[in-house]
């Protein structure tokens, strides 16, 4: 059974497992670093849809059905399904995952939400609850843009600490077995506000939560940065990674050795324009399912910190000048028992 | 964290990089002035062919909305836009794209509510703000007999 | 030399007002669609007491086609409406002056809106 160590620190007890894991891009993601370790790319961002969001409702699915393929069971074995997007009523997640049948919680955590399914999913697999579980999430630049900014044909200047929405799914099928990578404890994040009001510097406006989940991960466990191989932020870009850094050194932590960030990782920052980075639900998922999750199964990775970060504005508490809530989950990842 | 929002606000605005102004301003006045100068070429050459100035001024216009949202359904518009900034967004080229991207954006949710409503979504507010302005003035005009 | 000029003059008057625009961009928290309302309705203010016609008349296109261009018209549309109409002439005079534009906006908007599809950005 899982134990409750703090407010926010759920240790597992039995350190349920990321049976399979599936992430599926889209075209400029893969044109990245990353390429390689994606199980899909879309060269065709619509996926043959005639909508984005059923382009994106398709890349959940896929990522979805990736993931029971490679964990050789079926839809049928699914137990429970976690899941979750950055558009209007998750969308995404519910129309993509309809056909399934299978018993869905739908969670909104803007971009933390991989670290909120895949916490929550662990912890029912933890006590027993479920076999089969599992945590998906996506985003679609083209339905992010639609949603959250202009019109892709619209013209304008992306500012310099903008980030771009990665256009992405990533599923995990966790149960129990003996084979890493293990889930060992979670961190329910808090909501943390520090007055951000700039949409254009998500990162900012999510650093001081990250900032807070990490601190009292390794205050609760008793641990120090130094413990880990990695502390994976979701999406704060470069601009929220410095902020991060730098906050987390007025409390006297130093993890500017063992931190990096989805955002930084998935684009390369020199020759692909994205400004600051990359951001959305589907960065930290298919950032951690094609390429962290693997190196921790292979063991070169061997504890590693998901922190994904999520910021909880609506285009409505936007324009009505509402500053930026943000949120960090955590989910300690680590190649043994 | 012991952090008060304003401390943050200034870590924040250390940490952000500033834009490039030093390219961003002569690329914005570049490109604007190269469009009001095929603009100017469009006025001369609309005169030559017998229009009066006003007439010419006004097809001028028309024109270069026209090839604005040509570039716009191209998805080309917003490519020079990204080197312009606001040489494509000053220009009358730039309120044509801000009527033509919406229309052909929201499409997809039909074509009463997706094209024909969110249509003005961007460029709305000038004409609401434009007309309101003129209606204001007309009325001074009028009530101080200034015409 | 002359017709250096005639091109030249467009090209610096339009220039500096996108230039403007920029700096309003990179240095204010103005957005764009807050920028052109800006742009309109100074252009109305300064045709209406009269400073704009001046530069209309020294650059042309370059007055006219950035947007302040558009308020300039219609400024000037309401003085004529409402010298021949009067009262009236406050409500038709704007959109009278800009008809050209609005219509032509919204038809070929709807034309190329009808034609193409919506593409990503890379």
């Amino acid at each position: 059974m899982s134990i409750r160590i703090s407010k926010s620190t759920i240790l597992l007890d039995t350190k349920p497992s990321v049976l399979s894991y599936a992430a599926i891009v889209g075209k400029k993601e893969g044109e990245g670093p990353l390429a390689r370790h994606f199980d899909v790319i879309c060269d065709d961002t619509t996926l043959g849809e005639e909508t984005w969001e059923k382009a994106e409702s398709q890349m959940q699915r896929n990522a979805v059905s990736k993931a029971l393929e490679k964990a050789k069971l079926s839809s049928a074995d699914l137990e429970l399904l976690f899941a979750g997007d950055l558009l209007n009523q998750c969308i995404s997640s519910s129309y993509g995952l309809r056909d399934l049948q299978v018993p869905f919680y739908g969670l909104y955590g803007a971009c933390s939400t991989m670290a909120e399914s895949l916490g929550l999913i662990s912890i029912f697999a933890d006590n027993q609850l479920v076999t089969y579980g599992a945590a998906v999430t996506s985003s679609h630049f083209c339905t992010a843009e639609r949603q959250f900014r202009q019109p892709l044909e619209y013209g304008g200047q992306r500012a310099p600490t903008a980030q771009w929405t990665v256009t992405g799914s990533g599923a995990v099928i966790v149960g129990q077995s003996n084979k890493p990578p293990y889930v060992k404890a979670v961190t329910i994040g808090k909501i943390v506000d520090l007055g951000v009001k700039d949409i254009n510097n998500m990162g900012a406006a999510m650093a001081p939560a990250a900032a807070d989940t990490i601190g009292t991960y390794l205050k609760d466990t008793k641990t120090n940065p130094g413990d880990y191989d990695l502390i994976l932020t979701g999406d704060l870009g470069t601009v929220g990674s410095d902020l991060l850094i730098d906050l987390l050194k007025h409390d006297q932590i130093d993890i500017s050795q063992v931190h990096n960030d989805c955002g930084k990782l998935i684009y390369d920052l020199e020759s692909q324009d994205v400004h600051a980075g990359g951001s959305g639900c589907g960065c930290a998922a298919s950032v951690l399912c094609a390429y962290i999750l693997k190196r921790i199964s292979e063991g070169v990775l061997k504890n590693v910190l998901f922190v994904a970060t999520g910021a909880l504005m609506s285009t409505t508490s936007f324009q009505q000048g509402e500053s930026i809530p943000g949120i960090a989950h955590l989910v300690h990842l680590s190649d043994h028992k | 964290m012991n952090l008060t929002p304003n401390e943050y606000q200034e870590m924040t605005k250390k940490a952000s990089p500033g834009t490039k102004s030093y390219k961003t301003i002569p690329m914005a006045f570049l490109i604007g002035g190269l469009i009001c100068s095929f603009g100017q070429f469009l006025t001369n050459l609309y005169q030559e062919l017998g229009m009066s100035l006003d007439i010419a001024s006004a097809v001028t216009s028309v024109s270069l909305i026209f090839i604005a949202a040509l570039l716009t359904g191209l998805n080309l518009y917003n490519k020079i836009a990204k080197f312009a900034g606001a040489g494509t967004l000053v220009p009358i080229t730039g309120f044509s794209n801000s009527v033509v991207a919406p229309a052909l954006e929201f499409k997809s949710e039909g074509y009463i509510l997706g094209l024909g409503a969110k249509l003005f979504i961007i460029s709305g507010p000038v004409i609401v703000y434009g007309i309101t302005a003129s209606a204001v003035y007309g009325l001074i005009l009028y009530l101080f007999k200034l015409y | 030399m002359e017709l250096f000029l005639e091109y030249f003059y467009p090209f610096l008057v339009g220039g500096i007002l996108c230039a403007i625009g920029q700096v309003l961009i990179d240095y204010t928290k103005l957005t764009p669609a807050r920028i052109l309302v800006a742009y309109v309705v100074t252009g109305v203010i300064l045709g209406g007491i009269g400073w704009y016609q001046p530069l209309v008349d020294f650059a042309g296109a370059g007055a006219t086609v950035p947007l302040t261009g558009f308020g300039y018209l219609l400024a000037k549309g309401v003085k004529r409406a409402v010298s021949e109409q009067g009262l009236l002439g406050v409500l038709t005079g704007g959109f009278t002056a800009a008809a050209a534009g609005i219509a032509a906006a919204i038809i070929f908007g709807f034309i190329i809106a009808l034609i193409f599809k919506p593409k990503d950005k890379s």
